[in-house]
């Protein structure tokens, strides 16, 4: 921007405002590179291919994580496979074949709402009808399915991006060669709109990954690996929390699982961002 | 444009699809408000009278105060946000004005890096190696026994979590502001900070409020740092190095055994943070109906 390459004044207003946005950047970066680099410096040494493929003893603090790794990927397996359907559907309904109508305004009115509500208030909701009214208990499939919940406003705003990012030029052409609206979305703008597709799901997929809050009274915390998913299952984010809050010298382990989370979500984190910006021109608001 | 049958069939599929997140909206709700019948009945204004919380499956053997917890959201949600607004919209400030390109870069793409760790990370930080530091920081100016988990550690934490949100709402609201505005000011003189604070905040208010608002949904909502951090105990803190416990906490705390009383009183608190971030979105949309309209 030309705007930086104005010559600062010099008045003394003008070089404490300079200095004290400096500062701030500095003190936000170097909180995060404590954060990040106290997690990885303590907990990289304890991850093995060990670590990762054996199962913890002594209430976790000893052994691997094996089961909680099984565990997380079923919940995100289950949460994924429900939610992609659904927000492919209703983000094709919002974007294509509805747009403006009052029946898609009172959804996206929803789907913000949705956004708003808080994870544990997803966990409690999911504890009352999964759980309880549904007989399906602690177990995965009730964690997977309160996660699906949860994430499908955040799909859903993503490949609505994606979509909005294809350019209209598409949509006449189909319509100038007489095709259906259908077969206008099965094979010209969701193969475009594939872009937004990826960072919707990896987003996703973080979001599933990150949560701790609604799978509490949900998944449950068992530490066995589920023979199924009716059976209960700890999540790595739940493994941590168990590990530092609830037993004695499980420090270690919790470090060592922290970096195997943190490692995951930095990545696919990253590739949600790099997508976005690349493809999508920033339309995607990641938070 | 042409709507062929199968369009008309596929339409109306999808719309029944997409409605599932009115129908969410609606369960969630009607869920939240079924389990916390008994207690809204049987306890009532109970719930914020009474002096103390020790809940038991009757109303009669326990007490259910929740006042107490709710001033430790409250306040929480509060602190974190007089740090994570002023900073956050000043990281803004810093990337779009101050930085040079590639420094801009990095320290946005730190922050959105930020955004994807995992609250439970942050919370682990924060017990380890936070609450130790203000536990030496409250012994150095004279306080003894402080704990450190406290009402300060888990504003410290819950604020950096919401940064991102003010942050990177701020700059995009930015990112609009007509570059000719900025020279044309510069042209008069104005340095860059004159320019920031007359020319570019103004323009960005709208944008800044939304991205606070968001943030502090968020700080409300949030449950396993603040488990981590804050050390549970339900009292009013009389000093920031005081635990306090917020409803979020509560609920993940006791939920896994609690049942009758104690189990809807739960789900009440539930509703209640519904309650507070309704409350939240009604404020702002007062502040851009009635207060900036009327300008």
């Amino acid at each position: 921007m030309s705007f930086k390459s104005l010559p600062a004044s010099r008045s003394p207003l003008e070089i404490s405002a300079l200095i004290a946005f400096w500062l701030i950047a500095i003190t936000v970066s170097g909180l995060f590179v404590w954060l990040v680099g106290d997690v990885v410096v303590h907990g990289l040494s304890g991850v093995s291919w060990e670590f990762l493929t054996s199962s913890p003893s002594n209430f976790g603090t000893a052994g691997g994580i094996y089961p909680m790794i099984v565990s997380t990927l079923l919940i995100l397996v289950i949460a994924i496979v429900v939610a992609v359907p659904l927000s492919i559907a209703s983000a094709l309904y919002l974007s294509e074949f509805a747009r403006g109508s009052w029946s898609s305004i009172l959804i996206e009115r929803g789907l913000i709402i949705l956004a708003a509500v808080p994870s544990v208030v997803f966990g409690l909701f999911g504890f009352a009808l999964f759980c309880d009214m549904l007989g399906m208990g602690y177990s995965i499939l009730s964690g997977g399915l309160t996660l699906a919940c949860m994430i499908l406003p955040i799909m859903i705003r993503a490949l609505q991006a994606g979509l909005e990012s294809v350019p209209d030029d598409y949509r006449r052409a189909a319509a100038a060669l007489a095709m259906s609206k259908t077969r206008t979305v099965v094979s010209i703008l969701l193969p475009s709109a594939a872009p937004g597709l990826v960072v919707g799901l990896v987003l996703g997929i973080g979001r599933v990954l990150a949560e701790t809050a609604a799978l509490l009274f949900t998944s449950g915390s068992v530490d066995r690996t589920p023979e199924s998913m009716f059976d209960s299952g700890r999540s790595l984010s739940i493994h941590i929390y168990e590990l530092a809050m609830n037993v004695a010298g499980g420090e270690a382990n919790a470090y060592s699982t922290a970096v195997v989370l943190l490692l995951l979500l930095l990545v696919i984190n990253s590739i949600a961002i790099a997508i976005a910006d690349k493809l999508l021109k920033r339309k995607v608001k990641i938070v | 444009m042409f709507q062929s049958p199968t369009d008309k069939s596929v339409s109306f599929v999808l719309q029944l699809i997409a409605s599932i997140a009115i129908l969410l909206v609606i369960m969630i709700v009607a869920f939240l408000m079924h389990e916390s019948q008994p207690a809204l009945n049987e306890l009532g204004w109970r719930m914020l009278t009474d002096e103390s919380w020790f809940p038991a499956e009757n109303a009669s053997h326990g007490t259910f105060g929740l006042f107490p917890i709710v001033m430790g959201t409250i306040l929480v949600s509060a602190g974190a946000i007089l740090i994570a607004a002023p900073v956050g919209v000043a990281s803004a400030i810093f990337n779009q004005y101050y930085a040079p390109r590639p420094v801009a870069y990095l320290y946005r793409r730190l922050v959105e890096l930020l955004v994807g760790i995992p609250s439970v990370v942050f919370g682990f930080w924060g017990l380890v190696v936070l609450c130790p530091v203000i536990a030496g920081l409250a012994h150095r100016v004279g306080m003894q026994n402080v704990p450190g988990p406290s009402l300060l550690s888990a504003v410290i934490v819950v604020s950096l979590m919401i940064l991102p949100t003010v942050m990177l709402m701020s700059e995009s609201a930015m990112r609009t502001v007509p570059s000719s505005h900025i020279k044309g000011a510069a042209a008069l003189g104005m340095g860059r900070f004159g320019v920031i604070c007359n020319i570019v905040l103004p323009q960005t208010k709208s944008g800044i409020v939304t991205g606070i608002v968001l943030a502090i949904a968020r700080a409300i909502g949030e449950t396993m740092a603040v488990v981590m951090v804050a050390g549970n105990i339900v009292k009013m803190p009389s000093s920031i190095f005081d635990p306090v416990r917020t409803l979020t906490a509560n609920i993940a705390l006791e939920m896994g055994y609690a049942a009758g009383m104690q189990r809807s009183t739960l789900f009440c608190s539930g509703l209640i943070l519904l309650g507070l971030v309704a409350v939240l979105f009604a404020c702002e949309i007062f502040l851009r109906r009635v207060v900036w309209r009327r300008r």
